[in-house]
Parts: structure tokens; sequence; C-alpha cells
């Protein structure tokens, strides 16, 4: 089998497959790992109990989201070899050893730390302890600037030569790490991790504000969550149009794609809602558009002319539709965050965020948002990037490893396998822990690192779950 | 003074391949016996000795695999398509490991499964990571600057022998590493453990070692001329003599001797590697100044390994100094 496939296509489709599996822990954990110091650090200072509460409930589950993370990205850091050695060759100069200070200022940071954090308060006190988490979130944040700038790299390229090897060599290390388009998708990206986070914390609590077991903790989650999404979303519009318009100044391709102009408009292009992008004969069917607003918005003047894809040979052009779609998912459920913002902050400000159902309803039902979110809006960057993989200068097609089509073929199976398996089971349990609040907070659970979820036997956790949350875990 | 970069980048990388064998191999030998453990409690003990760090430890993987990537991108982009099935093999099986360690706790129904995970994805990974050795050594053809071999060169027989010869390694430092942090039966099974390893170890190092000079020409001066041929005189004495201590440490119950002395039979290994491949990085086709990247992508990453290397070295250390001493089977960090 896969004789008749062609390796490249496979080769993506398998990095797209891994990478998108990745790209959803660190979306949460990045978010986690603040939102953990955060209550660890209302808790030193308050000395309320419900922070600490907290802290051990999503603690749990962030050792379970990290670990995948982990071993999930220990793929990729050598797909790039196995897959794609062509490419390793010639940008690994440059996008190297920005890796390197990846795995040396971050990597090593968060996983020195994790243990002490998951497993040490009792070993070193409060305030080590406190500094353990501190230096894992601080860990996430660097490892998303160093990848964010690999990935900005590929997207807006520069500081570089290229030497008689034909391979790209750093010229101005400032310039290749702080390159055009780095400083937007690093704020992009970090808010919407946040984002994520906040989403799932917030439907966590909606669930069990719904449920009434554990008004105390749920409610205090849920009011940090909306108070997050209110003031988040839509700075993250914000920075989400400032993005838009550097990569209309750099990637004008990935715009068109993004926008669905085929066609160029010298005296003001219109914004199109929907419709169906046709590449072949390349045109949008059944489009439904407003006027010269395309122009409003990325120009800032009603009737700027923008170019179409006809300024684009058609073999330059990165895949349509797929953009084209990927970007109003994210753009619907950005604006789907806004309003669950202005909702909570509406219920905030009458009185009723912890009564009112229909907020809560709305939360959970936002909960994976975040993660679709970042789905569409990581497919869009980068198919919009296609058909290169450092944009303008190396194709994808020539960054390829020299591997045939099985080899290929065989281990996107092992992995589709693998990952559905072991990643579902870890979503299973994840959602298991996150739907376990006992209803009276025991006397072990202020003290520190013990799990005992693990010697819970499972009749016992669907009796928790009958009783809502009443019984002892590990009884 | 001009300084060699592409050698101290070598220096770097191998160690950080070092510190990768020696400290994951104690976490995966912990895996590799865990089906010779068969009591809930003990293997709730084993895996609470390396839960706390073996996060880190795998991070010397990914170092030396981004390493490699920045200072030697060519090593990289011609090792990497060459060891393909192993390498995604061992992907695979540390993945099942690595969850293991998180999921085993949150299920009783399926606990079986994440112990198998666990066994087995550390058995395979142990497993393979010998076969890549011994591949490599075996040596990789290269032209135009890609991997220019088959796709089931890396089998032979001698890279098989390598997988097994690893395997028992791993088991050899899981055991002593066991024997230093447990007490009780448990302990006394992993000091049985360790002497059957350590026998085995020492003679699957006996056949590699022996096998190897006869795989390239290249190999067989380097270890029967001058200068090399004064390390294939030392080496066995001091084979001789890890393998006398680790014998001791078990005996008089010298808890932590045994555990030092593998190790110290895995640097000696190790050593002999390096005196085989050097200078070459991808054995015996491109050397490591043909793989280097140019001096400034070298020295910018250079700086930061200069500051962040010791600093990495430190709070590791702080880590497990945090988690130091025999674990209590009743305390669990779980």
């Amino acid at each position: 089998m896969f004789e008749h496939f062609d390796a490249t296509l496979l080769a993506r489709i398998q990095f797209a497959f891994t990478v998108s599996f990745h790209i959803i822990f660190p979306a949460f954990s990045i978010g986690l790992a603040s939102y953990l110091a955060v209550l660890e650090g209302l808790y030193l200072w308050t000395k309320k109990p419900v922070y600490l509460e907290l802290f051990d409930f999503w603690k749990t589950i962030f050792a379970l989201a990290f670990g995948m993370g982990v071993v999930s990205g220990i793929v990729m850091s050598y797909q790039f070899g196995t897959n794609w050695s062509v490419f390793s060759d010639k940008a690994g100069p440059v996008i190297g050893p920005l890796m390197g200070y990846e795995v040396l200022s971050a990597f090593f940071l968060e996983a020195g730390f994790l243990g002490v954090m998951l497993f040490g308060r009792k070993r070193v006190g409060p305030g080590l302890h406190f500094f353990a988490t501190l230096m894992v979130a601080f860990g996430t944040l660097m490892s998303a600037t160093w990848i964010l700038s690999v990935n900005s790299w590929m997207q807006t390229p520069a500081g570089f030569a290229m030497n008689n090897k034909g391979q790209f060599v750093p010229t101005d290390w400032w310039a290749v790490i702080f390159n055009p388009s780095f400083p937007y998708r690093f704020t992009h990206m970090v808010l919407a991790a946040y984002l994520t986070t906040a989403l799932v914390v917030g439907a966590v609590g909606a669930w069990h504000l719904l449920r009434r077991t554990a008004p105390l903790r749920a409610g205090t989650m849920f009011s940090m969550a909306m108070g997050m999404i209110a003031v988040v979303a839509p700075i993250q519009i914000f920075a989400g149009d400032m993005h838009g318009l550097n990569t209309l100044e750099h990637q004008p391709t990935k715009v068109m794609a993004m926008e669905g102009h085929f066609e160029s408009h010298p005296d003001g292009a219109p914004l199109i809602l929907f419709g169906i992008p046709d590449q072949e004969n390349q045109r949008i069917d059944y489009a439904v558009q407003i006027p010269k607003l395309s122009s409003l918005i990325l120009k800032h003047d009603l009737n700027a002319p923008l170019n179409g894809l006809d300024t684009v040979a058609r073999d330059k052009q990165p895949p349509v539709a797929v953009v084209f779609w990927s970007f109003r998912v994210m753009i619907a459920l950005g604006f789907a965050m806004l309003g669950l913002g202005l909702f909570s902050l509406y219920c905030r400000f009458r009185g009723t965020l912890y009564q009112n159902a229909w907020l809560h309803r709305f939360a959970l039902v936002m909960g994976p948002a975040g993660f679709v979110a970042v789905l569409a809006g990581w497919i869009t960057t980068e198919v919009g990037r296609q058909p290169y993989t450092v944009y303008g200068h190396l194709l994808t097609a020539d960054s390829i490893s020299p591997i045939s089509a099985p080899a290929v073929g065989a281990s996107l199976v092992a992995f589709v396998i693998v990952y559905f398996l072991v990643f579902g089971a870890g979503t299973f349990y994840i959602l298991r822990l996150m739907g376990r609040l006992p209803r009276d907070p025991e006397p072990h659970l202020g003290q520190g690192p013990i799990r005992s979820a693990g010697i819970t036997p499972a009749p016992a956790l669907a009796e928790n779950h009958a009783k809502h949350g009443g019984a002892h875990h590990g009884a | 003074m001009e300084l060699d970069f592409p050698f101290i980048w070598a220096a770097i990388i191998a160690f950080a391949v070092l510190a990768y064998v020696v400290l994951d191999g104690f976490d995966l030998g912990v895996g590799i016996l865990f089906p010779f453990f068969p009591e809930k409690h003990d293997r709730d003990v084993m895996m609470n000795s390396v839960a706390p760090v073996w996060d880190g430890n795998e991070t010397w993987l990914v170092l030396g695999g981004g390493g490699l990537l920045a200072v030697f991108p060519l090593a990289y982009a011609t090792i990497l398509p060459a060891l393909y099935a192993p390498l995604i093999a061992m992907l695979l099986a540390l993945i099942f490991r690595g969850v293991a360690f998180e999921y085993r706790w949150r299920t009783k129904r399926a606990e079986w499964l994440w112990n198998w995970a666990f066994a087995g994805g550390s058995t395979v990974a142990a497993f393979t990571q010998g076969v890549a050795l011994g591949a490599l050594v075996q040596g990789i053809p290269v032209a135009n600057r890609a991997y220019s071999g088959g796709w089931w060169d890396w089998l032979t027989p001698f890279s098989i022998m390598t997988g097994f010869a690893l395997l028992i390694g791993y088991a050899l430092l899981g055991a002593t590493w066991l024997v230093m942090r447990t007490t009780g039966e448990l302990a006394e099974r992993a000091r049985w453990f360790s002497l059957v390893t350590a026998f085995g170890t020492v003679a699957a190092m006996g056949i590699v070692s022996l096998w190897t000079p006869f795989l390239k020409p290249e190999y067989l001066d380097r270890w029967f001329l001058y200068p090399g041929a004064l390390f294939t005189v030392i080496v066995p004495l001091l084979v001789g003599a890890g393998l006398y201590g680790i014998v001791t440490g078990l005996q008089h119950k010298k808890d932590t001797r045994p555990f030092l002395c593998a190790l110290g039979l895995f640097v000696l290994a190790y050593i002999g590697i390096g005196i085989s491949f050097y200078p070459y990085i991808v054995p015996t086709s491109v050397t490591i100044w043909d793989a280097a990247a140019p001096d400034e992508s070298l020295k910018f990453l250079l700086v930061g390994a200069a500051v962040l290397v010791p600093a990495i070295l430190i709070y590791t250390s702080y880590a497990y100094w945090v988690f130091r001493g025999k674990i209590d089977p009743e305390e669990g960090y779980h």
C-alpha cells in the first residue's frame, strides 16, 4: 500500500496531524501554568484555602496535559529530520540555534521544576514550591517565545544570506529572532493560550455551578475565568487585526486567500462573508459580500486598491478553500468568545454571575472553543504559507527527505493509531478529573501533593458521580 | 586565538547524548524490569522512584536531537532518514512510556494496560536506541548531502546485537538505581537483577567490542595502532574494576556503589564508541567539520549553552537532591 501516493503529500499530512495534536497541549498548558502560579500566589497572599484547593485540582490536570505535550513534542523535534531532511539541512543553521535555545532555556526549566511542583511541596516548603511553579510557568512562556520565533522566521524570513551549499546562514541574529511577524504572532498565540485555558476553566466551573456541587470553588474559578475572557477576548480581536495587517504587508498572498479575493479590486475590495471558493476556476461562488469593507478593514480606506490572486501565479497560490474556511471558523469563535465575555460582564453587574444558568450553559458549550480556534488559526497561517516552507525562498516540494511513500505512509498510520489511542485515553482521564469536585473539602486536600485519585476504584468513582461527588475519594 | 567551534560543539552534543543515555537509561531500566516485579505495591514504588525526574532526563534526548539540527544540520539530515524505522518506533515507544507515568494513577480498570505501556514502551525504546546506535556505528552512506542507503540498511546482526546490549545495560542501570533508592524485599530482588545484568552487560560489551573493529578498517586501525591501542589495553581492566565494584557493593550493602559503577561502565563504553567514531559524526561519511553549521550559528548558541548548561546542571541536581534518599514505601508522591 501507499506506493501510489505522493511522499510529499503523505509527509505533509503526517506533519499536519502530529503538530495539530501537539499544539492542543501547549495551548492549554501555557495558560494553565500561569493560572496555577496565580492560584498559588493568591493562596500565599490571602491564605484562603479555596485557592489551594483549586491549585491542587488543576495541578493534577496540568500534569496529564503537560505529559502529553512532552511526548508529542519529542516527535516534532525528530520529524524535521526524518521527513524534512533537506529543509533541516538548509534551514538548520538559522532555526536550529533558536530551537536549541528553546531546549536550554525552556524545556529543561519546565522539566527540572515540574517534579518539585507536582511532588515536592512537603519537601521544599511553600516559598520554594511557589518558586518552582513560577519557573514552570516562565518556562512555558520561554518555550512559546522561541518556537514562535522559528515559525515566524519561516513566514517572514529576515537576517540571513545563502551560502554555497544552498544553506540559509544567519547574518543578523536580532533580525532573525525579531523577524517582522514575530511580535504579532507571539502576542496572538500567548493570548490564544490564555483564552483557551480560561474557556476550559470557565466551562469546568460552569459545569459544577450547574450541578450545584461545590459553589465556592466552582464559583471562584468561574468568576476568574469569565473575568479573564471579558478582558482578553477584545484584546485578542485587536491583536488579531494587527497580525492580519502585518500579514498583508509581508505575505499578501495569504491575505488574498483568507479574504477569498481571486480578483484584484482597484477601487475598494468587498468583504466576502461567505462563499464557496472555486480555485480551479479562480472564483468565489455564491458570495455574500459587503462592498468596500475589506479595503476599510485592511487599508482603513473605503476605496483603497487591493490586489487579488490574479496577480499570483497559479503554482504559487496556497490552497484557498482551506485558508478561507479555517479563517472564518477562527473569526466566528473569536466573536463568540467576546459575546461570552460581554454576557458575563452583564451578569456580573446584575449580580447573577453564579445564578444565570444560560450563562453557565453558554460557557460550558464554549469550553472547547479555544482549541478549535487555535487549530483553525494555525491552519490559516500554515496552509496560507504554502507552497513554501520558508516563505518566498524554499518550496515545500524541495524540502522533503529522500524517502519513499510506503515509509511515510506506514509511519503515518502508526502515528494516527497511537495518537488516537493514547491521547484519546488522556483526554478521557482529564475530562473525568474535571468532572470530579467533591462537595466537601477533605482534610488532606489542603496538605499538598497527595494524588489519591489513582487508588480510587472505578465503581467508587461512578458512585461519586451519582452522589454529586459526595464520597471521599480514596475510600 | 581561533577556537574550533565544531569540535567544542561535538563535545557538548556528546555530553548531552551521554547524559541522556545514563539518566533516561535508569528510567527505562526501571520500566524494563517492571514485568519481573508483579506486586502492585512494588510497582508503585518503582514508578515513584523516577516520576519526579524522568521528564528532565528525557529532555537531554531533545537537546541531542535539537542540538544536532542546530550545529550539525547535515548530520541531522542524514542520520535521521537513515534510521527512519527504529527512530519512529522509539518515538512511539517513548509516548507509551511517558504517558504511563500519569495515566497509570488515573484508572483502576485499565491499570494493566498502562503497566504494559510502561514496560513495553521502555523495552522497545531501549532496544531501538541500541539498534540505532549499532546502525550508526556500522556506517551510513551519504551522497549529495543526503542519505544514499536503503530503508533496511539499519537492520543487521550487529545492530540487533547492540539493541540487546543496550537493553541489558539499561536494565543494569535500572536495577542498581532501585538498589540505591528502595528498601526491603524490592531492594533484595533488585540486587539479584543487578548481579545478573552486570555480568550480562559486561558480556555484551565484550561481544560488541570484539565485533566493532571488524566492521570497518578505520576502526581496526584505531583500536590496534598507537595511541588507540593504549585504550584497548586499559579498558578491559577498568571494566573489570567496575564489575568488581558492583559485585562487592551488592555483597556489602553499599547501596550507592553499584549504581555509580554501572554509570562508570556506560562512560567507558561511550568513550570507546567515541574513539571509533572520531572525527566522524556520520561514520564514515561526514566529519564533524563537514557537518557543522557556519560559525555564526555555533557561536550564537554557544554563548547561551555556556551560561545555561551549568545552570541546568545546578537546578537538575537540586531537583534530584529534593527527592534524595530511600523512598518511604508508605509515602508515595502520588
